[in-house]
């Protein structure tokens, strides 16, 4: 793969699966990082999914379900497939720091 | 430059796989299995491809999918919660009111109604289709469908299914 990655990710530690495996550990520039490692570059809308995401875990220890992030932010369900292409559910929740979602919906 | 402990870099891995789902039934518990899979398979990134068939085509009619009903009579499934005697069942209404119930707990573990959960998938970038004999049958036309759903033959179907993995539901 091409795409740029950051030196910050070096000390970051991520799962089989390319999930961080400490949510905790996680800052906005090693989301930026991430982001990058995957080829996106994020954007203002980007940035409502993943502080939403954040939110949502830090209140319910679970990474948030796609329904919900699409009918609590502006972000609908095309949007957020464009905004986080090759499925939304696992990129955006790796981006954000968070663990595989487990959600159904 | 890559990371040995930051895997899968560039992509989810999942770009080969492809599902095509076939939606036989129409009532209103077998309406969800296909969209929740197929809405599970787009949410990983996974093709997604639901041929609607037979009765399963009242999920992606417009004047149908909102008023789609569970079986109270030949239903031996029925969650005790409201489980009707089949005699029972067969009263006036009572096939209404299973129904409601189930919308609302299908509401409480906020899944969406049958109507926007087609949208959604739709949205998700699902390919949905009508099957054309079974719409000749019930005399139903591409107008009948929801907005974007596509009308198919079998054999048509069968191509896009060329390499899929396959569920017939």
């Amino acid at each position: 793969m091409t795409n740029q990655i950051s030196p910050l990710l070096q000390s970051v530690e991520f799962d089989a699966e390319g999930f961080m495996t400490d949510p905790n550990a996680w800052t906005p520039e090693i989301g930026s990082a991430i982001a990058q490692a995957l080829g996106i570059t994020l954007t203002d809308r980007h940035w409502l999914v993943i502080n939403f995401a954040r939110q949502e875990f830090a209140a319910t220890g679970q990474p948030p379900t796609l329904r919900k992030i699409t009918k609590s932010t502006p972000v609908d369900t095309k949007e957020i497939y464009q905004l986080f292409p090759g499925g939304p559910a696992k990129t955006a929740a790796r981006i954000a720091g968070l663990g595989k979602p487990t959600g159904c919906i | 430059m890559s990371l040995p402990n930051f895997p899968n870099l560039g992509g989810n891995g999942n770009s080969h796989r492809k599902l095509c789902l076939i939606a036989s039934k129409g009532s209103l518990d077998m309406a969800y299995p296909p969209l929740i899979l197929a809405n599970a398979a787009r949410m990983s990134g996974i093709e997604t491809h639901v041929f609607f068939t037979f009765w399963g085509l009242d999920i992606i009619t417009k004047s149908k999918n909102k008023h789609l009903r569970v079986a109270t009579v030949g239903n031996p499934n029925m969650h005790p919660w409201f489980h009707i005697p089949t005699l029972l069942g067969a009263l006036p209404g009572m096939s209404a009111a299973a129904s409601w119930m189930m919308r609302r707990e299908i509401a409480k573990l906020d899944f969406p109604p049958v109507d926007e959960f087609v949208q959604v998938i739709m949205d998700s970038g699902a390919c949905v289709y009508g099957c054309k004999m079974s719409m000749d049958m019930m005399k139903l036309t591409k107008q009948d469908l929801v907005d974007g759903a596509e009308v198919l033959g079998a054999m048509e179907f069968l191509e896009i299914a060329d390499g899929a993995q396959t569920l017939f539901i």
